[in-house]
């Protein structure tokens, strides 16, 4: 009988908890042995059936309402698969080790008795709302920061000075891009830091705006001349504009350490790590990423050169065996030569100089009127007309310590990128009033009026637009097309269904 | 640093405070052993037999069995494997009591205390109860013939038929090397709040569930498992270890035994373990002080585990992240090959050292018996 099937399965798989309950039938009195056995294993099978018949284990409540006896809510699905089983069985062993001590099994009983932790099937507790809460998600995120300060703290660099950065920036249509990449970089950097942004053309509202939002400790301030239109000219201004802010520090008496952060370049977080580690002046690796337009050309003209480091775009310290300062990388400009962007608004390669000042780090002391300082700095103030790179404040080049591992780390890269001089942009990328360009938009497609195209435009800026005003006027017929063959399909379908109807 | 007994107990040094006398068995107890089956060395068993490595070559051996305070079987009676790499339990109480008769009968020292100063490595499941089911493990309990000895196991839990009074609990031995070169740089933010993984059903063993793990990893998947903070799964990644390195806490819950290598690993790489079993003993525990390095979380409190890990004011975080940083901790919960100052190896025989001076009342008059050699389940009176 497939009753009997089952229940001796069972029995077998059972057969420990089995054996546990035999000694307690065997002390009680024979008499009454069999019937009572008879009588649990007939409730065994009754129970089974009705789980049969309710498709789970319905026993798991019962087993609970009899023995829950701690405080939490039990989360009593019935249609869990993971219900709890409590055949009569068990329920009998687990009675059996509360009972009368037993002379078979005095060890097993005493583990009950004096300890809390209970062998056989438990119930998996869980809470009526078993999701985060967001208030402990914020303490924990407190937490983890707490851990990471502590991290920093005992395995970052210690006694972190603060940091100095000077930026030289100007107004143009770029200079939100460039401006909010640094500025996220700067607001990622764990030390204190001072940004000195100094502006050609005079302060202005769109560069303060741009500031604002960063919540650094900024000094904003303007440069009286207009950033002129060819690179070298720029490259001149902008070395002026980086001394005025050297001039500021000194004024200050800030302390710290010195980097030029241009807005367009991209800095890694590991480089603001590792300038901590300078004593007084230092150099980094830049990768130089210039931007080249004719790539076949230069592929051959490059093959014919050899270098230290063939076509290997980094500006920095070269180092000797023994890690001294043995020379310097610069970028290999001949490929470009008398191809390089002169204007800015050439389709050519920009060039970088042959030293960047962003490869350069110095100790804000260098800068203070008195103080000990090294014999071999110049004083800015002595300086007769302008420096190319930070190199001509040193009277010793060999002086610079390379960072960055010797110069082999590339911390940060170059990369100049910038639009037409006459470009245009809403002021602070506000859209108000409207833009000189309107495109009739035309998504329903309307039955009557036939698709326009725009009348009036800029054949330059308009390139990108033109595509989409054809793809709407594609789109506006064909949906015709679709929906007069509906109208048809649905009187087709009226009629069908009334002639059912009447045929009803 | 650790104030109080604790950190200088961890750095005593046992050499010159006892002696230990290995006992030459034949090879067919452990070396032949070992040789059928060399997966033996790399599981979390593993203990037994570097213990006997370590001993043979160590400056607390004697050769002197007069002289000796502590005697030592190398029988290594975890070594039969399933293809799997489980071990079966089913001829271990045969193979130690053929080993305790033939010590016995080729030495006079087993019957001069019988065994009362001898110790003996059982790292199974539940130690010298050689089952891997609780229940049953509970009914045989531990060895009649291992009553008096010394028990130096993994397993550990408070009023338990097969804890013993006065055993010593070791951690399960994990590979050295292997957790040295999956080491990341210190200073690498912890980013992860809660980490585990592992399974939290056994679908084969227990089906329903409730039985495993008493049902605690269950209810620890049931109402954490769309927590953002518990980083929870039953997949085995590659990064493991580096992942316990990049975590705040990491869990320990008890599995079919309270003990699990996820405590040694925990320890190693800094993670601040939260152990879920009740009344369980942990390893070395009269060395470490194990309260304040972790935290312990009763079963019943696991569906609230979030809000008393977040509860932990930071500062405690800290301490318990600086205690954990103590070498000698991480050292003292390894099994390195060949072995260094104030390994596992060096803790189980400071342990040894401190029950030294025997009392008198373990010799006993001769011709006194106090074990009964015939106790026990029928199965095991058979010869191995």
């Amino acid at each position: 009988m497939k009753l009997s099937a089952l229940q001796q399965s069972y029995l077998n798989r059972r057969s420990n908890s089995f054996r546990s309950s035999g000694p307690l039938d065997s002390s009680s009195d024979s008499a009454i042995k069999s019937p009572a056995a008879i009588f649990w294993l007939i409730l065994h099978g009754l129970c089974c059936l009705i789980s049969l018949v309710l498709g789970f284990r319905f026993s798991r409540l019962v087993f609970f309402f009899l023995f829950s006896t701690s405080s939490t809510n039990f989360y009593t699905s019935p249609f869990r698969s993971t219900a709890e089983l409590a055949k009569t069985l068990d329920v009998q062993s687990v009675l059996s080790t509360n009972a009368v001590p037993n002379l078979d099994l005095p060890l097993l009983n005493k583990t009950v008795t004096n300890s809390r932790v209970v062998v056989g099937r438990h119930g998996i507790r869980i809470r009526p709302w078993p999701h985060p809460n967001p208030v402990e998600v914020m303490k924990a995120h407190q937490i983890i920061e707490r851990v990471q300060k502590e991290q920093r703290l005992q395995f970052g660099v210690k006694d972190p000075r603060p940091i100095i950065v000077v930026t030289p920036t100007y107004v143009r249509t770029f200079q939100a891009l460039h401006l909010t990449g640094l500025m996220h970089s700067l607001m990622l950097v764990p030390y204190d830091l001072v940004w000195i942004v100094v502006e050609a053309g005079g302060v202005s509202n769109e560069t303060a705006s741009l500031l604002a939002k960063s919540g650094l400790k900024t000094v904003h301030v303007g440069f009286n001349q207009r950033m002129p239109n060819s690179w070298d000219e720029r490259n001149k201004l902008e070395s002026r504009m980086r001394l005025h802010a050297l001039r500021i520090i000194r004024e200050k008496k800030l302390d710290g350490i010195v980097m030029f952060g241009d807005d367009s370049n991209m800095h890694s977080m590991e480089l603001f790590d590792e300038i901590q580690n300078v004593k007084w002046f230092g150099a980094v690796s830049v990768g130089i990423l210039a931007n080249s337009v004719n790539t076949d050309e230069t592929l051959t003209d490059q093959k014919k050169e050899e270098e230290e480091n063939p076509r290997m775009p980094v500006q920095g310290p070269a180092c000797n065996a023994s890690n001294m300062l043995a020379g310097w990388h610069t970028f290999n400009t001949l490929p470009f030569a008398g191809k390089s962007a002169v204007y800015i608004d050439d389709r050519a390669t920009v060039l970088p100089r042959k030293l960047e000042w962003s490869g350069f780090v110095l100790n804000s002391r260098l800068l203070w009127k008195d103080g000990d300082k090294p014999q071999w700095i110049k004083d800015i103030d002595m300086l007769e007309g302008d420096i190319e790179s930070p190199l001509g404040l040193v009277k010793d080049p060999t002086v610079v310590e390379p960072l960055g591992s010797c110069g082999r780390q590339v911390l940060l890269w170059w990369l100049r990128v910038e639009a037409r001089a006459d470009s245009k942009f809403p002021p602070r990328w506000i859209i108000d009033p409207p833009l000189d360009i309107t495109v009739p938009s035309k998504h329903t497609p309307w039955p009557d009026a036939p698709p326009e195209l725009p009348a009036h435009e800029k054949p330059v800026n308009v390139m990108g637009i033109q595509e989409p005003v054809v793809k709407h006027t594609t789109k506006t017929r064909t949906p015709r097309k679709r929906r007069s063959k509906r109208k048809h399909e649905t009187r087709t379908d009226t009629q069908a269904s009334t002639r059912h109807s009447e045929q009803n | 640093m650790i104030a109080g007994s604790a950190g200088d107990v961890l750095e005593d040094d046992p050499v010159g405070r006892l002696k230990v006398f290995v006992y030459e068995l034949p090879s067919k107890y452990n070396k032949k052993i070992l040789q059928k089956d060399p997966r033996c060395l790399n599981h979390m068993f593993a203990a037994e037999i570097y213990m006997h490595r370590f001993l043979l070559s160590s400056p607390v051996r004697t050769l002197n069995p007069e002289e000796a305070d502590w005697f030592y079987t190398p029988v290594y009676t975890t070594c039969d494997l399933t293809p799997n790499g489980l071990p079966l339990p089913f001829k271990s109480p045969r193979m130690m009591r053929s080993a305790i008769q033939l010590i016995s009968s080729n030495w006079p020292y087993w019957n001069r205390t019988e065994g009362a100063d001898h110790f003996f490595l059982v790292p199974h499941d539940f130690g010298a109860c050689f089952h891997y089911q609780e229940e049953k493990a509970i009914e045989r309990g531990i060895l009649p013939l291992l009553q008096r000895a010394t028990l130096v196991q993994t397993f550990g839990q408070r009023n338990h038929v097969c804890l013993k009074e006065g055993s010593i609990t070791i951690p399960p031995y994990a590979p050295p090397q292997k957790m040295q070169t999956h080491l990341i740089p210190e200073k690498t933010p912890r980013s992860i709040f809660v980490y585990f993984r592992g399974l939290f059903y056994d679908v084969g063993n227990d089906p329903e569930g409730g039985y495993y793990a008493r049902g605690a990893r269950a209810a620890v998947w049931e109402n954490f498992k769309d927590n953002p903070l518990f980083d929870i799964s039953t997949e085995h990644p590659t990064t493991y270890y580096e992942d316990m390195q990049r975590a705040v806490f990491c869990l320990c819950p008890l599995g079919w035994a309270p003990w699990s290598p996820r405590l040694v690993e925990a320890v190693i790489f800094g993670c601040i373990p939260v152990i879920i079993a009740d009344d369980i003993v942990l390893p070395f525990a009269d060395a470490i002080p194990w309260e304040e390095i972790g935290v312990f979380v009763d079963e019943k409190d696991v569906p609230n585990l979030d809000t008393i890990l977040t509860s932990i004011p930071p500062e405690v975080i800290l301490r318990k992240q600086r205690l954990l940083a103590n070498p000698s901790m991480k050292q003292a919960m390894l099994f390195p090959h060949p072995a260094q100052p104030g390994d596992a190896f060096h803790q189980v025989l400071n342990g040894l050292a401190r029950k030294l001076p025997h009392d008198k009342s373990v010799y006993l008059n001769p011709g006194e018996k106090v074990l009964n050699w015939t106790a026990g389940p029928v199965g095991d009176l058979k010869p191995w």
